[in-house]
């Protein structure tokens, strides 16, 4: 029997197909097959009037914790939140414990990521064994388990000449391969970043320099190699220029910026709050600016929450001690609209581009794109709706969250995911 | 002083969110408390019946001693409380350990934390008062307050007075308060030391930076030697001892060049012929061992304040 959910109405969005205007869409089982104006027959409706509807929305980066810190998130709750957030595909982190290092923890989060049944999971393998930075992981073996991509995030690959060898091995699986650019040593004992404000608070800083020059050495790797690229979660005015010319001398990179990076500063860590303790940290209002910037000229490809959930114990310790990260995948869809779409950034097909289609690219997949015949993951929007961010109702298990308590604008009402309503902010 | 003014934190984490009037407020308490120490019974009841916890989660002698003796003098219980781990995220968590205190009934927590923030901590966990007695990098105010205490009891005032402090500004809780009490107090700082024990932004702190202390020690009233403290460094922050005494050590030597009545300072412990030549600590200028016993009085102010602000706030 066909199953059919008609969407009326609704501001049709599709940045791929560079459509934006009043459409009906039609999904049978999971495709979409009939966009325009289309009469209700045996369909369940939903009445997306005064609604943005899109592709289903990609996030990049997130970390589920499974296996080996459940009690932080598990991929059936890191996959309702997903959805809950409007996102119907997501990659995982291999920074699990153990890692994802071999073809079995793939074959692991997949099947745990279907029995969910709600966000579609893609996984990103390690590039070396455990995330030493030392021994290459078994690439190929993880490729043929479907890995999408690989990276060692939670820290970048030190040694340059096992970088440089990880991009040429990855290229011969027409993988991307990703990094979170930080330079250890530069970076030292870091929990901040460096200047005025780690002075004042006695913090260790992290330089900017740290993201930077790996950043600049991944690039010179690249120019070698010719491996398609895609640096993590960028967080200064240095690094979107380093990217910037390495766009313009046309290699095969890419990048994403975080909601995180694009709304808050060091400055918010002068009360020792951990829940704005991340990595790479908080920067400065003029970073801030370049990033939104390198969004507008379209250096940035991606916006990619790093979901990072932790426990409420382990963030109430001392800033030294507590770990980086903030969870924030339910609430980034208005975090983005208040850094992007609200001071006129960027417009809503620019965002949702950068949600959609453009990550679909950086991992090399057909998705993100809204057109008849395509896989029916749908997202519906309602761009007025104000609410207040309440990380306390969080489907995620964990509650680092700067963001609680913020009232904002733009809530995902439905999420569809191969033609299914897998969340109803009706409930 | 002005008998309008009401003292109300109670607590005392660091100097950068006092104003000069709240900080001349403990110095003219501390002043009403200095002459206990010549008394025969050195003892007041103020704080009768009041139990302070020391809290030290690092190695002191000095601060911690100081810290018990105020107490005693105020006729408190105190209970002592060491760790000195310096593993921070092992075993019990800070606000545990805190809470389990609180509940048996503590008054006035005094922290000592190798993490900078631990205090601040403390304040969103707990309902006690908590003192800060030097936490990381951050900020150590009672050691500031016993200096310029120290400052205004040789020179009357700290306005227009030009304070060196020398050393590794980058890894020293002492600077930053110093820093705030002597700039608020109407002082003018330079910060001497190597730029690798710098930390980031310095100057916008309102300080002068010198890499140089033979090109400033002319224009100095006051010279605040820093401690080098080699455990809390690092890497290779400087090439040897014998290096940077070289160039930022006080010595006899650069003592010459100083003005006649320059104060000498140090926090302590000191380590004799690395930043300070023995004859210079221990000469006429030198002005050490009065800080420690200023230390006391200062700390007997901070406990009666923040217990005062306490009673008020409940």
């Amino acid at each position: 029997m066909t199953t059919r959910i008609l969407i009326k109405n609704g501001r049709l969005i599709d940045p791929a197909n560079a459509v934006d205007r009043v459409a009906d869409v039609l999904i049978e089982n999971d495709r979409v097959s009939h966009i325009g104006q289309v009469s209700a027959c045996d369909a369940q409706v939903v009445n997306a009037s005064g609604k943005i509807v899109c592709p289903g929305l990609i996030d990049l980066h997130v970390h589920f914790r499974e296996p080996g810190d459940e009690e932080e998130e598990t991929i059936a709750s890191g996959s309702a939140a997903a959805v809950a957030g409007g996102f119907t595909s997501v990659v995982c982190m291999p920074n699990t414990n153990p890692s994802i290092d071999e073809a079995t923890g793939v074959e692991y989060i997949h099947r745990m990521g279907r029995q969910a049944r709600k966000t579609f999971i893609y996984v990103m393998g390690a590039i070396t064994k455990e995330r030493k930075g030392l021994e290459l992981a078994e690439i190929g073996l993880m490729s043929q388990a479907g890995a999408i991509g690989f990276t060692d995030d939670g820290s970048g690959v030190q040694d340059v000449s096992v970088m440089l060898r990880a991009m040429k091995y990855v290229s011969m699986f027409g993988r991307v391969i990703c990094q979170h650019c930080q330079d250890n040593l530069l970076a030292g004992k870091g929990v901040m970043n460096s200047g005025y404000q780690s002075t004042v608070l006695g913090l260790p800083g992290i330089d900017p320099l740290a993201e930077e020059m790996m950043l600049w050495r991944d690039l010179q790797l690249v120019r070698k190699c010719n491996c398609r690229y895609h640096a993590q979660h960028l967080s200064t005015t240095g690094s979107v220029n380093i990217m910037r010319e390495a766009k313009a001398m046309g290699l095969p990179v890419s990048c994403e910026a975080s909601p995180h990076h694009l709304l808050l500063t060091e400055e918010r860590v002068r009360d020792y709050d951990t829940n704005y303790k991340v990595n790479p940290p908080l920067r400065t209002a003029a970073d801030i600016e370049a990033l939104k910037q390198a969004i507008k000229d379209g250096t940035i490809d991606a916006l990619a929450t790093d979901h990072a959930p932790h426990l409420m114990s382990e963030k109430e310790l001392e800033f030294l001690a507590a770990p980086f990260g903030i969870a924030s995948l339910e609430c980034a869809l208005p975090l983005y609209i208040k850094a992007l779409i609200e001071p006129g950034v960027i417009d809503w097909p620019a965002m949702l581009a950068m949600l959609t289609y453009r990550p679909a690219k950086v991992l090399d997949v057909e998705k993100g794109r809204l057109g008849v015949g395509d896989r029916a993951d749908v997202t519906i929007i309602d761009p007025n709706l104000e609410w207040t961010i309440d990380a306390d109702k969080f489907i995620s298990k964990s509650r680092n969250c700067p963001y609680h308590g913020w009232k904002v604008k733009g809530k995902v009402i439905n999420t569809i995911v191969a033609g299914e309503v897998r969340y109803s902010a009706m409930g | 002083m002005d008998t309008e003014f009401q003292w109300r934190h109670k607590h005392l984490i660091g100097l950068a969110e006092l104003s000069r009037q709240e900080i001349e407020f403990i110095l003219d308490t501390a002043k009403g408390f200095e002459e206990f120490s010549t008394r025969s019974v050195k003892k007041a009841p103020t704080l009768r019946g009041k139990v302070v916890v020391n809290m030290f989660f690092e190695d002191s002698t000095r601060t911690r001693n100081s810290f018990t003796l105020a107490a005693n003098r105020l006729s408190a219980d105190v209970i002592e409380f060491t760790k000195t781990s310096s593993s921070v995220n092992k075993g019990e968590t800070l606000i545990d350990t805190a809470r389990n205190l609180e509940a048996m009934g503590v008054d006035i927590v005094v922290i000592r934390h190798s993490a900078g923030g631990a205090p601040k901590l403390l304040t969103r966990s707990i309902k006690a008062c908590v003192v800060n007695a030097g936490d990381g990098y951050h900020e150590h105010p009672t050691q500031a307050l016993l200096d310029a205490y120290t400052i205004r009891q040789a020179k009357g005032s700290l306005d227009g007075l030009t304070v060196g402090i020398v050393g590794d500004i980058a890894h020293s809780r002492v600077a930053r308060s110093n820093i705030y009490a002597m700039n608020k107090l109407g002082a003018k700082v330079i910060v001497v030391g190597p730029p690798t024990l710098m930390p980031a932004k310095i100057a916008q702190l309102g300080v002068r930076v010198s890499h140089n202390l033979d090109e400033v020690i002319e224009e100095l009233d006051v010279i605040n030697m820093l401690r080098i403290q080699f455990e809390r460094m690092g890497g290779n922050m400087f090439p040897s001892v014998r290096e940077y005494s070289h160039f930022f050590g006080l010595t006899l030597e650069r003592m010459k060049r100083a003005k006649k009545d320059i104060l000498v300072m140090h926090p302590g412990p000191i380590n004799r012929g690395v930043e300070i030549e023995s004859e210079v600590a221990d000469g006429p200028n030198s002005v050490i061992l009065q800080q420690v016993s200023n230390g006391v009085a200062v700390r007997m102010a901070v406990l009666f304040l923040v217990n005062q602000a306490a009673a008020v706030h409940n």
